[in-house]
């Protein structure tokens, strides 16, 4: 630092020459001068990603419905496993709409949004059993957010109840039969009716919000998908998915907080789903489709930031690798070797560190509300 | 040599710069305290969070529960008080005090200008602010209406060092040959209207911004000081300053600076200005009648020994980052207090991970649960306030019960628009590692190279 100072002067007067010599070939193409879209970037996401996958979601779950009312007509092992490929194809499309937690979606459900209605696990299954003997339940309280959804028809679907033999037995030889009847009704109704009005709301209502407010404030759209976003592929799968069950944040694994605990082998499967829908949000990659369109990607981009670019993409496939080696039961895993799932944590965790601090601080966008002067 | 500094030291100047800048003062003081009141920052950055961050040397200092708005309040009367010119000896002590307790009270909140404001008071404690223009003047039923001219010229000595160290830090080449971080910061405020899509994108505009900034801080001190370019230094305050509010989040800082700059005039637009004070709150019978004396300052040998050595400090402290090895931007150790004023873009996550050291066994923590959402960026990316977290996290599991428990932290960190790195060495268990003001050895060297001051 000393010597720096002594020949300070000759710096300063080189940075002169260097900067007069090297300020035309400075601008590079991308920084062409014209803004970037942000309008563009939010049409893709609505209209490509966003608003296909809650309608995807709503077929999907139609077909749940359909495959429940089969079953419930004529109850019998085939039908069960009808209702639970249905259900495991909606489970796989939900992977592609739980980090939408924005417009109708965030309010309803506390804190966690309309995920409390979906996919909250453990599924504490004393509140079904107990729904179901009592019929004195309501999927409405927050007391019950655990206690229904994907996670909830699992343990109905696949999970066998106290003093049963098979999963069947709920519905055939139970004492509560009847009550099992009607709480999959119900929760099967919820996640319907619920859905259906957050596709509705995309479609008529909030899609034209969502892209005009291109502003960079707290509210303004990009701001909340880039923070919903990096909320769930840190919260939503890196931690509940694989970091919870694998004990990374308690003195012991805890396999049986996997995600489809009672069917048990996809917890990989969805997974897996999860990890393509979030790097899919990232390129702008079209729901469904192939083609590309504005996102993240070409946001960073435009801001001269392909190194982000390269580095996430390189990351995401990484921890894709690591999390396709492990058991398709992930309670498996940990019971036998889960060593392989801290692996996949922390290859995670790196595409955590890529997002919240090499994009956000390119896009320069707040994470959190930070109300505070800065100097 | 002797000779000179004594008859500098007994020039006398117009009282009424000074009456004005302690009007100036006074009243941003307190509508600075009333503002933060009203944001409900009282609560959210001293109230809610369970964990403050200390300065070191001042873990004491902590918020005092509900009684932190009384402090406030002491504070933003104290201000008025000083505004007011009444007890002003007494309201400039209560001032100092209480705005540098609550300053001391978490470092998650430190801004240049919040230090600035607290050694200003400090300098204003030996300054004859009320000698002009004040209640005590009415109260005492007399007057000064000139006072040693090393007053003013000792504000006018801090303001030039904020804006010239400033000017100073702003020359190395992420700022001046990489346009760094205003390449990052102006592009995000595309929202603004007019400018924000189009010039805000250009990349000359970024490199113009930067180099006219650091010229605007170099220069700013010496074109108030001279008479003929004063005007036009002022205009450039002004422009400069409203330009930085509109621009970033920068709370009041902007409109205490313009209004300090006003001390670098003559006496005859300070005396009009007290005029229009007179005129607006029908002051004009109260002083007419008062005694004018000379000042004479009470215990001026101590009090010129004080003034003479705080300045000095002012003058080497921001040097003291040469006594550190490492990159000053990347360590951050001799980083504060130094005017380093919105000069650079950094950014980190910091990962806890809480071991047992017998068994290997270990978890991760969620930082959400013990820090606000301030607290935890502020933390991500700061040395001293790892290490300080660490501890907390450390007392806090082994008085659960956790044994053996060992700190160590996984900690990326971005600085100025490289791509993030490892920052602190993550096989040091930092709950061994003790705060001092030695380098710290557990912090990764940073993979690039950062020229200048």
């Amino acid at each position: 630092m000393i010597t720096g100072k002594k020949n300070f002067l000759a710096v300063l007067i080189t940075m002169l020459i260097m900067v007069a010599c090297s300020s035309s070939s400075d601008d590079s193409p991308s920084d062409s001068g014209d803004n970037f879209d942000r309008g563009a970037l939010l049409v893709n996401m609505a209209d490509n990603i966003i608003i296909p996958a809650f309608e995807d979601l709503q077929t999907k779950l139609s077909a749940v419905d359909i495959a429940r009312g089969n079953f419930i007509n004529d109850i019998n092992q085939t039908n069960l496993d009808l209702l639970s490929d249905a259900w495991l194809e909606a489970y796989k499309t939900w992977q592609y709409v739980e980090m939408f937690n924005i417009g109708k979606a965030e309010e309803r459900g506390g804190d966690k949004g309309f995920v409390s209605f979906f996919n909250i696990y453990p599924l504490t299954i004393e509140d079904v059993q107990n729904g179901a003997a009592s019929k004195n339940y309501d999927l409405d309280s927050s007391n019950f957010h655990d206690a229904q959804g994907f996670p909830a028809l699992d343990f109905l679907i696949h999970g066998i109840a106290n003093s049963d033999t098979s999963a069947i037995d709920k519905f055939i030889s139970n004492t509560n039969k009847e009550g099992y009847i009607s709480y999959l009704t119900d929760v099967v109704a919820q996640m319907n009716a619920l859905n259906n009005s957050f596709a509705n709301d995309w479609k008529n209502n909030y899609r034209d919000t969502f892209v005009s407010a291109t502003g960079n404030t707290v509210t303004s759209s990009l701001n909340k998908i880039v923070n919903d976003y990096i909320f769930y592929y840190e919260k939503g799968l890196r931690a509940n998915k694989i970091g919870i069950p694998a004990g990374n944040f308690s003195n012991a694994p805890l396999a049986d907080k996997v995600e489809a605990l009672y069917k048990d082998d996809v917890s990989k499967a969805l997974t897996l789903e999860a990890l393509n829908a979030v790097q899919d949000m990232f390129n702008g990659k079209q729901y469904n489709g192939t083609s590309t369109g504005e996102s993240f990607r070409t946001y960073l981009a435009f801001l001269d930031r392909n190194d982000i670019v390269t580095l996430l993409n390189s990351r995401f496939d990484d921890a894709r690798q690591k999390i396709e080696v492990l058991d398709d039961s992930f309670f498996s895993q940990v019971n036998t070797d889960n060593t392989k799932m801290t692996e996949a944590f922390d290859a995670l965790q790196l595409a955590v560190v890529t997002l919240k601090v090499d994009m956000v601080n390119a896009f320069d966008i707040r994470l959190d509300f930070v109300d505070a002067d800065g100097d | 040599m002797k000779l000179n500094i004594n008859t500098y030291l007994n020039k006398t100047t117009h009282a009424a710069p000074l009456a004005v800048f302690r009007i100036g003062f006074g009243v941003m003081m307190c509508l600075s305290i009333i503002r933060f009141w009203y944001h409900g920052w009282i609560d959210t950055l001293y109230i809610q969070p369970k964990f403050h961050f200390s300065y070191y040397g001042f873990e004491f200092i902590k918020p005092l529960g509900n009684y932190t708005y009384i402090l406030f309040f002491i504070c933003g009367l104290s201000a008025c008080f000083v505004a007011l010119g009444l007890k002003y000896r007494i309201a400039i002590i209560s001032f100092f005090l209480s705005f540098t307790y609550i300053e001391l009270m978490d470092k998650t909140t430190y801004l240049n200008h919040y230090y600035f404001i607290s050694i200003l008071s400090f300098l204003m404690l030996f300054l004859p602010a009320n000698a002009y223009f004040s209640v005590d003047n009415i109260i005492k039923r007399k007057r000064y209406e000139h006072i040693p001219k090393w007053t003013t010229d000792s504000i006018k000595l801090l303001l030039s060092i904020v804006y010239f160290y400033a000017g100073l830090a702003k020359l190395n080449s992420d700022w001046l040959l990489k346009a760094q971080p205003l390449k990052i910061w102006l592009p995000s405020k595309y929202d603004l209207p007019f400018i924000g899509e189009h010039l805000l994108q250009q990349n000359w505009f970024h490199y113009a911004m930067s180099w006219s900034g650091a010229l605007y801080d170099l220069s700013i001190p010496f074109l108030l000081l001279y008479k003929k370019t004063r005007w036009v230094a002022f205009i450039f305050v002004v422009i400069f300053h409203v330009f930085t509010r509109i621009l970033f989040p920068i709370g009041m800082f902007p409109f205490i600076m313009i209004v300090s700059a006003l001390i670098f005039f003559d006496a005859n637009i300070h005396v009009k200005i007290i005029n229009i004070l007179k005129y607006l709150f029908k002051l004009k019978k109260e002083f007419v009648s008062l005694k004018t004396q000379p000042y004479k300052l009470k215990y001026r040998k101590p009090i010129l020994i004080i003034v003479g050595v705080f300045l000095s400090l002012q003058l080497l402290i921001p040097f003291r980052y040469l006594l550190y090895p490492n990159e000053l931007f990347w360590t951050e150790e001799g980083y504060r207090f130094s005017w380093r004023v919105m000069l650079m873009e950094k950014m980190g996550i910091s990962t806890f991970k809480i071991v047992d050291k017998e068994t290997g066994v270990f978890f991760y923590v969620d930082n959400k649960d013990f820090l606000t959402p301030f607290q935890e960026k502020q933390m991500g990316s700061q040395p001293d306030f790892i290490l300080e977290y660490a501890h907390y996290l450390g007392e806090h599991f082994t008085n659960q019960g956790h044994k053996n428990v060992q700190v160590f932290v996984e900690s990326y960190v971005a600085l100025n628009g490289r791509l993030s790195q490892p920052f602190i060495d993550k096989s040091v268990n930092l709950y061994t590692e003790k705060e001092s003001f030695k380098p710290k050895n557990w912090i990764l060297p940073f993979k690039d190279d950062i020229k200048g001051l």
